[in-house]
């Protein structure tokens, strides 16, 4: 192993939800939640922004651009984060490439 | 005590009836017959009201769902008021049509348990003749079918020698994660803990074999292991705390917070005849029994982490120590730890034989009465 990210979730990374995997509204918790095999995840407020925006069309750039104009935050901040929950949620094969 | 979430999860139990026989199996000595089994209805019902209380994801199970002919029915179901199937299955009647069926039906993930990854251990294990490879056609028509495989594989010393080759056996069956579950002790596999419970060397083997495997296989298999409690200092979170996230319906319908919580005695589980879920998860002296930190003693008590482990296990406090109410015998805080360290000398004796499961009622000894009593 180089230690180099595995499945480098790059800035041209066009990511999307795994078959079988279901990201939804929860009536009964008036809440966001992620439903994969094995798995199940109440993601907070910051990441069910990301999630909205995982659509397998928009590069994870366009992702970034988009939360750091809502947020008027320094985008090298907004990409930090984003990646390594994406990075993490394709490691847990949530998302794919 | 804070308020009470709803369920996450609910296991399923279709059915007792298995054609494996496994010496650790988790049901009860004492299993539902056929004949005392839910009906289809009754089933339905229960999903529907699972879905409404909040449950997202329910794992059909059993013994061996399959067995059951309205498996598809209940999958379709399911998945019509919104709950996330899974099946936990044995593979030994899997066929291509079935699992077409069950596609169509809307089962979103399949969990194949293996014995082994050798096929005469597996078989062995397993206590049936040709098991290990109906288990490698189940997982081939699984991913042929497109649908996401977890293979679990219980371990135990007579096959965590080769948990490298369970590892490679997964990735070979295309399986995007693997369960490596050590047995827990209670019911069948506490009769049988001298012949399972694997030596610190062996342990210690099998941990590096999973880090450096993790490692390796980043992004392609997913591997859950989880070291057993009798070689820990603090007792697992048993399923996440005595009815916080999950509940368990039996073949017959009674409603527990933990698949073997029938081991416990003195305590009066609802049935889903008797009850709605939401009166028995929110209302029932069963669920409010061991719930939330007011029912702990100390060491758990004045513990820093109460609401990290939540006491452990209530089934493994009442095999050890026949109190339920006790701190879980696996926290090197508790009175009742050694326990646990004790039997860890019978791992270095020579294993004695399997005793395994007769399928027929009858035959029971009064030795293995008395455990259930």
């Amino acid at each position: 192993m180089t230690g180099e990210p595995r499945l480098s979730v790059g800035g041209d990374a066009v990511l999307r939800f795994a078959p079988h995997t279901r990201f939804r509204f929860d009536d009964v918790r008036q809440a966001w939640i992620v439903l994969a095999p094995e798995r199940l995840m109440l993601p907070d407020e910051q990441a069910v922004e990301i999630l909205q925006l995982i659509d397998g069309k928009r590069a994870i750039d366009g992702v970034i651009d988009e939360l750091a104009g809502r947020y008027d935050a320094p985008r090298d901040v907004i990409a930090s984060d984003v990646i390594k929950m994406l990075q993490d949620l394709v490691d847990k094969k949530v998302l794919r490439l | 005590m804070t308020a009470v979430d709803p369920p996450l999860a609910m296991l399923a139990e279709l059915t007792h009836r298995c054609p494996l026989r496994c010496p650790y199996c988790s049901n009860p000595l004492e299993l539902s017959r056929a004949s005392g089994e839910l009906d289809t209805a009754s089933w339905k019902r229960v999903l529907g009201e699972a879905a409404a209380l909040g449950v997202l994801q329910v794992h059909f199970s059993g013994g061996e769902p399959l067995i059951r002919r309205d498996l598809a029915e209940l999958v379709r179901h399911a998945a019509e008021v919104g709950l996330y199937g899974n099946l936990i299955t044995s593979g030994i009647r899997l066929d291509a049509g079935r699992l077409a069926e069950l596609v169509e039906a809307g089962l979103e993930h399949v969990q194949l348990s293996f014995q082994d990854a050798d096929m005469v251990s597996g078989d062995r294990i397993a206590g049936l003749p040709g098991a290990q490879e109906a288990k490698q056609r189940a997982a081939r028509l699984v991913r042929e079918a497109g649908l996401p495989l977890t293979v679990n594989a219980v371990v135990h010393r007579q096959n965590l020698d080769r948990l490298g080759e369970i590892i490679e056996l997964a990735v070979a069956l295309g399986a995007d994660r693997l369960e490596v579950a050590h047995v827990q002790y209670y019911g069948w596999a506490l009769r049988n803990r001298a012949a399972l419970l694997p030596s610190r060397d062996q342990l210690d083997a099998a941990t590096v074999a999973v880090e450096a495997a993790r490692k390796r296989l980043a992004g392609v298999l997913v591997i859950d292991y989880v070291l057993p409690d009798y070689y820990a200092h603090r007792p697992k979170a048993c399923m996440g705390g005595w009815g916080r996230r999950f509940l368990n319906v039996t073949p017959a319908g009674k409603v527990l917070p933990c698949h073997a919580a029938e081991t416990l005695t003195g305590l009066d589980f609802p049935t889903v005849a008797g009850a709605s879920l939401s009166d028995i998860w929110y209302r029932s002296s069963a669920f409010e029994r061991f719930r939330g930190t007011d029912w702990m003693p100390e060491p758990c008590r004045s513990c820093e982490r109460r609401e990290i482990d939540w006491g452990g296990c209530r089934c493994q406090a009442f095999a050890l120590t026949g109190d339920a109410a006790r701190t879980d015998p696996a926290c090197a805080l508790s009175p009742d730890h050694g326990l646990l360290v004790g039997a860890r000398a019978d791992a270095d004796e020579a294993a004695p034989d399997f005793v395994y499961r007769q399928h027929s009622a009858s035959r029971r000894s009064p030795e293995l009465l008395s455990l259930s009593e």
